[in-house]
């Protein structure tokens, strides 16, 4: 009798969050696919041709019959939405690069600090991961606008006597991008460099190595799995954001992100940001498998 | 020499810490400020908190977050734990490449798919969006952080302490909540937080799946400041703040407490 129970109770610990991810984040997929395919029709819901059970087999195959790539065939027609994921790409890799060059110098810091400051360092850099997206990125608004505090401080130091435009530039969106992600780039980072064994670094420089070449010949290939997931997890999200170019970066900042969200809520084009959505999926597909490779082997290396 | 903290480190957190704070701070501070434009001081007022109180709007909002984040969060907690448990626990079962797959893609999915795609999934079985809709939505990509926290804390668990509590003839349930639990208790907690959080501060998949009625905070503020920079604004800004800041850190007091208990325990 327990047995049994102990079998139904392993099944349901599986079964249940399994079927809820299957339902809420697969199936939908799906959907989305589906709707990609259908044409936009003034209606609600707004495309067609609609799947009802009501129209029985002849219905569905004539439903099956209207299904078209169109929407892909508009998406690489239309220079608007090439360039988009073009820019989106190129900020993303941009920011991805300048997130790491921002955040290493932190991690380093905090793996070579006294071990007794290490969990409070740790706390501070996730404190503001932990405070909101959306206000973080709002702050920035106030500092960077023509009138904003940098402005008022740069004019006051007497290095401009013209206030800088940044805001609603491309510039401003790398600066909301490193500023939002740089946690998590900082985090996999000092996991990576908290566990090496900094006597290698000098038995080097007793050696007579110098100490830049001991960075590059020793720390930074050791620490290069932290680099790589710090990397991803800043670069994937990046491509389809919308809060910090919609926010910062203007009109002139195109983003696919922002382009999805415009042509679902300004244009109502459901099965148009159907496709934009695939489209930027399968562009993502190859590094979230990486990410997911990584993360796997990282695990079973921890086990 | 071993161990010296180089003054490059201490520049480079000093600028690293600096970078991250100085927004918040100043958010914060001008969230005081007398006059309507946010970045000119005019002398320390707390208006805008009256004013912040007053609007009903975003009282509303505040209070459809509340709910949905306390709701959400709570589900994802049991939700994630149990993905965490299985993908620990259970090494061979049909399907588990697929499994880990979908608990791990919602963390790096950009969030313009994954609303758009709860959205349709919602208009295509006919439900109402609304209050549900967005709890539903929060648990799905919550519940997958959830699973992560408690997961990390399941592979330095010792194992041997559940086998001996099944050896004695527990059933695998209460070994689960007498053994496991206390001891990931603190990750769960986490766990918790961290959906709470993140139901508090989604935008993009809470536009996409609320309908009429359950407008949350942040579509409330991002609204507010699609019209223009407000103090009130900054007013809501700072107490969400010190709300997650003292939650933060109690939390990792209490963590610390429990542990020097532990360590106590096991000296005497």
């Amino acid at each position: 009798m327990a047995r049994l129970f102990s079998m139904i109770g392993s099944r349901l610990v599986i079964a249940v969050p399994y079927l809820w991810l299957l339902v809420f984040f697969l199936v939908p997929f799906f959907i989305v696919f589906k709707i990609s395919l259908s044409q936009t029709a003034i209606a609600m819901p707004p495309y067609l041709p609609v799947f009802g059970l009501e129209e029985g087999v002849s219905g569905f195959v004539r439903n099956l019959r209207d299904l078209s790539f169109e929407n892909y065939l508009w998406l690489f027609e239309d220079a608007l939405y090439v360039n988009a994921y073009l820019s989106s790409l190129v900020i993303a890799a941009v920011s991805t690069l300048l997130t790491l060059l921002v955040g290493y110098p932190i991690a380093y810091g905090m793996a070579r600090a006294p071990a007794a400051l290490r969990p409070l360092l740790l706390m501070l850099v996730i404190l503001p991961f932990w405070t909101s997206f959306l206000i973080r990125v709002y702050a920035w608004i106030g500092i960077l606008k023509p009138e904003g505090l940098l402005n008022q401080f740069l004019a006051f130091l007497g290095i401009i006597d013209q206030p800088l435009v940044i805001l609603n530039t491309t510039s401003a969106v790398y600066i909301g991008i490193v500023y939002s992600y740089l946690p998590f780039m900082v985090l996999p980072l000092y996991a990576a460099l908290e566990k090496m064994d900094y006597s290698l670094i000098e038995a080097a420089q007793d050696l007579g190595c110098p100490p830049l070449t001991a960075f590059w010949k020793i720390t930074f290939p050791l620490s290069l799995p932290g680099v790589v997931a710090g990397c991803m997890l800043v670069f994937i999200p990046a491509v389809g954001e919308f809060v910090i170019p919609d926010l910062l970066g203007g009109s002139r900042t195109l983003m696919i992100g922002k382009t999805l969200w415009d042509e679902f809520f300004f244009n109502r084009d459901w099965p148009v940001s159907s496709a934009v959505a695939v489209v930027l999926l399968l562009i993502l597909v190859v590094p979230i498998a990486y990410f997911q490779r990584a993360q796997a082997r990282a695990r079973e290396e921890e086990s | 020499m071993a161990g010296t903290w180089g003054r490059f480190n201490v520049v480079a957190l000093a600028l690293g810490f600096a970078f991250l704070y100085l927004p918040i701070v100043l958010l914060v501070i001008y969230s005081f400020n007398e006059s309507r434009l946010v970045t000119v001081w005019a002398g320390f007022s707390t208006k805008w908190y009256v004013a912040m109180l007053n609007n009903r709007g975003l009282m509303d909002a505040a209070w459809v977050t509340a709910r949905v984040a306390f709701l959400s969060a709570t589900v994802a907690t049991v939700l994630g734990t149990m993905a965490a448990v299985a993908l620990t626990r259970y090494t061979r079962f049909r399907g588990r490449l697929l499994f880990s797959g979908i608990v791990f893609a919602p963390l790096v999915m950009p969030e313009v798919i994954t609303g758009l795609s709860l959205l349709l999934l919602f208009v295509a079985i006919n439900f109402d969006r609304g209050f549900a809709t967005v709890t539903i939505a929060h648990i799905t990509f919550s519940m997958c952080f959830v699973a992560v926290v408690v997961q990390s804390r399941l592979i330095t668990f010792d194992r041997s302490l559940e086998e001996a509590a099944l050896d004695l003839g527990a059933t695998p349930v209460k070994a689960f909540f007498q053994v496991t639990l206390p001891v990931i208790l603190p990750a769960v907690i986490a766990g918790w937080m961290l959906a709470f959080t993140l139901s508090l501060d989604d935008l993009v998949i809470a536009s996409f799946t609320s309908g009429p009625g359950a407008t949350t905070l942040p579509m409330k503020i991002y609204s507010q400041v699609r019209l223009g920079v407000t103090p009130e604004i900054n007013a809501v800004s700072t107490v969400l703040i010190a709300i997650v800041t003292v939650g933060v850190v109690v939390a990792s007091l209490a963590n610390k407490r429990q542990d020097v208990l532990r360590q106590r325990e096991a000296a005497e």
